[in-house]
């Protein structure tokens, strides 16, 4: 600290004007933002695993059935193109899933106070860009997956397909990321968080269609599967890579009746709001 | 320009029992003064300072700062604080200047304001040569003044810290007091809490002293020391001496005129805290001690010290009151509560 003469502004009273509502949201959220992301570029092994672990998956788990009979999956395809949709929206659900680690350390830490003393606008700030944050994380991922699909022969959704698998993603991440946040905000610790994240990956991945379909299951996980929200994402985005894009298609033969991928997105849509709208409150949970 | 009134707060400690942490406590703070919060770990500061904050909700009571209430407008309240946390929380992988302008941008600073203020601050706080580097390689001084700053960023109306130089070197320490100052002569409020005695004699130009979750003293620390009134005395006879000599010499002083307490310290080699009313009294007590044939190892006079003042307030000093809750605090509890 300098002795010589340091100079000090003192506060001036009435010197804030107030700017829009917007302005200070977009101006605390991207501030926000821009902190995840300088911790990925400057640690970027998340990022790293985060491309690696599904694209060993794909070519592991595509090799594992290479030679099963012909003609055992609905519509001839080969299993690696039938997995294809299941990886591409496991990774992203993963990634979603531990958006709320961060936030999670940031309590433990008392990081989080800092910006709860801040006069934040709104609180959804630190939720959006958690949120901005794990998309655009998911959607490089994604990218990179189907790139692989495509050189190892998997097939491509084409320009419109390209726009349902990204809207689905979406809506799934979303949905997640809420989720996840939500438990960082209401369980005690990282330790029971990650437990959490821990038993809830692995059951719901088998619980869905991303490994098998429908007609492979026994009744009682057939159901399970069509409940299971991944399932609502995967097939519209497994319809999309065999090249149908209508929102009318019926894309899901469930034991409770025909799903279309229209249906599939307007649930995962409002499984997102509805989310949202859940854990809006834990986070005023100090001042309430 | 702050005013706690009645604050309670009640923590569930692991068995579902509830511990006390504030209870009923009062505060007022003049606008423009640098008031210190006096009082043993666990007495409760940092619970009423988060409450200021707005991170934590009383179970009843109020807050004000400056006329507005932080409970039901806790925005417009963040909006005039600056805080200071007891536990420094920085990003390790962000550099300092990154930091500052993060919280910048959560205080809505356009970015010539927050350019201009970091400028300042950066120069202040002497941070020039480090304020490019990540913070995970700062030593605890530099994150203190680097927090310090980040709490001074928006100009804050008031200065609110916890325990601001636990653990630091004296230069630090110094260097960071030294603001302090400046900010009060500048017009800003400094509310800060401390269970060192002399940070808060060297800094403070009011007082409270906070024991149980209660304010039991309260006012200018130099009225405060005046009120007592009295010199204050320690004795030894020998460089340690026994109980029952100490027990001798008490019984022997007890007595002379101008004379108002004698108490044995046997936490310091068995020697005598006295209490007395005049200088004069001083020559009257060798004389005795001489008649009764014992020896002199020291004696030392002193005006009342704060320390005397919260033992008199408390009826017992500031270290032993530290010893006492040590034991008794359940440190998972108020971490869970921190979060």
């Amino acid at each position: 600290m300098t002795s010589a003469t340091p100079t000090i502004s003192n506060p001036s009273p009435g010197a804030t004007d107030q700017p829009s509502a917007l302005a200070e949201i977009s101006q605390e959220t991207l501030a926000l933002t821009k902190r995840l992301f300088l911790q990925l570029q400057r640690r970027p092994s998340t990022l790293v695993a985060g491309v690696l672990q599904p694209l060993i998956w794909l070519v592991l788990f595509g090799a594992l059935f290479a030679k099963a009979p012909a003609g055992l999956l609905p519509g001839g395809i080969s299993y690696g193109r039938f997995l294809g949709a299941g990886v591409i929206v496991f990774t992203a659900f993963s990634a979603a899933l531990n958006a709320g680690l961060p936030v999670m350390f940031d309590r433990e830490f008392g990081f989080l106070n800092r910006l709860l003393v801040a006069p934040l606008r709104s609180r959804s700030s630190i939720v959006l860009a958690s949120v901005l944050y794990i998309t655009s994380l998911s959607l490089v991922q994604s990218l990179a997956i189907m790139a692989t699909a495509a050189l190892l022969g998997y097939g491509w959704p084409g320009g419109v397909g390209l726009l349902l698998v990204l809207t689905t993603l979406l809506l799934l991440v979303f949905a997640v990321t809420a989720l996840s946040l939500g438990l960082a905000f209401a369980l005690p610790g990282h330790i029971e968080l990650i437990a959490v994240i821990f038993v809830a990956n692995l059951p719901l991945l088998f619980a869905s269609t991303a490994l098998a379909p429908l007609s492979f299951m026994p009744n009682w996980l057939g159901w399970l599967a069509s409940l299971n929200p991944l399932t609502f994402a995967i097939e519209p985005i497994r319809a999309a890579y065999a090249g149908q894009f209508s929102l009318t298609a019926v894309v899901l033969e469930a034991p409770y009746g025909d799903l279309t991928a229209g249906t599939c997105l307007m649930v995962l849509a409002g499984l997102a709001a509805g989310l949202f709208l859940l854990i809006r409150p834990l986070l005023d949970r100090k001042l309430t | 320009m702050i005013e706690l009134h009645q604050l309670n707060k009640r923590y569930t400690a692991a068995k579902g029992v509830p511990v006390p942490a504030l209870n009923d406590l009062s505060l007022q703070v003049p606008a423009g003064s640098l008031y210190g919060l006096l009082g043993p770990n666990g007495a409760g500061k940092t619970t009423a300072l988060r409450i200021l904050c707005t991170l934590l909700a009383p179970d009843s009571g109020t807050v004000r700062v400056a006329g507005i209430d932080a409970l039901t407008d806790p925005r417009g309240v963040r909006r005039l604080l600056g805080y200071v946390a007891q536990e420094v929380a920085i990003d390790k992988i962000l550099t300092g200047r990154e930091l500052l302008q993060l919280q910048g941008d959560l205080y809505h600073l356009s970015a010539r304001q927050r350019d201009r203020r970091m400028a300042e601050l950066i120069e202040l706080m002497g941070m020039g040569d480090w304020i490019d580097r990540r913070c995970g390689g700062y030593s605890g001084g530099m994150r203190r003044r680097l927090d310090l700053a980040a709490g001074l960023l928006h100009s804050p109306q008031v200065l609110v810290l916890d325990e601001p130089t636990v653990g630091l070197d004296i230069e630090s320490r110094a260097a960071i007091w030294q603001v302090l100052r400046q900010l009060r002569d500048g017009g800003t409020t400094v509310l800060l809490s401390s269970h060192y005695l002399e940070e808060v004699d060297a800094l403070a130009d009011h007082l409270a002293i906070i024991e149980s979750g209660s304010v039991i003293a309260e006012g200018v620390p130099s009225s405060l020391k005046a009120a007592l009134g009295g010199d204050r005395l320690t004795l030894r006879v020998r460089e340690f001496s026994d109980a029952s000599e100490a027990a001798t010499v008490q019984a022997l002083l007890r007595d002379c005129p101008g004379v108002r307490q004698v108490v044995v310290n046997q936490a310091q080699g068995y020697s005598l805290n006295l209490v007395i009313e005049h200088d004069g009294v001083v020559e009257q007590l060798r004389q005795q001690l001489a008649t009764a044939d014992l020896p002199v190892f020291a004696l030392a006079q002193s005006r009342p010290s704060l320390d005397d003042v919260y033992l008199q307030a408390t009826g017992r000093t500031l270290m032993d009151a530290e010893l006492a809750v040590a034991g008794s605090r359940d440190p998972k509890a108020e971490r869970k509560a921190s979060m």
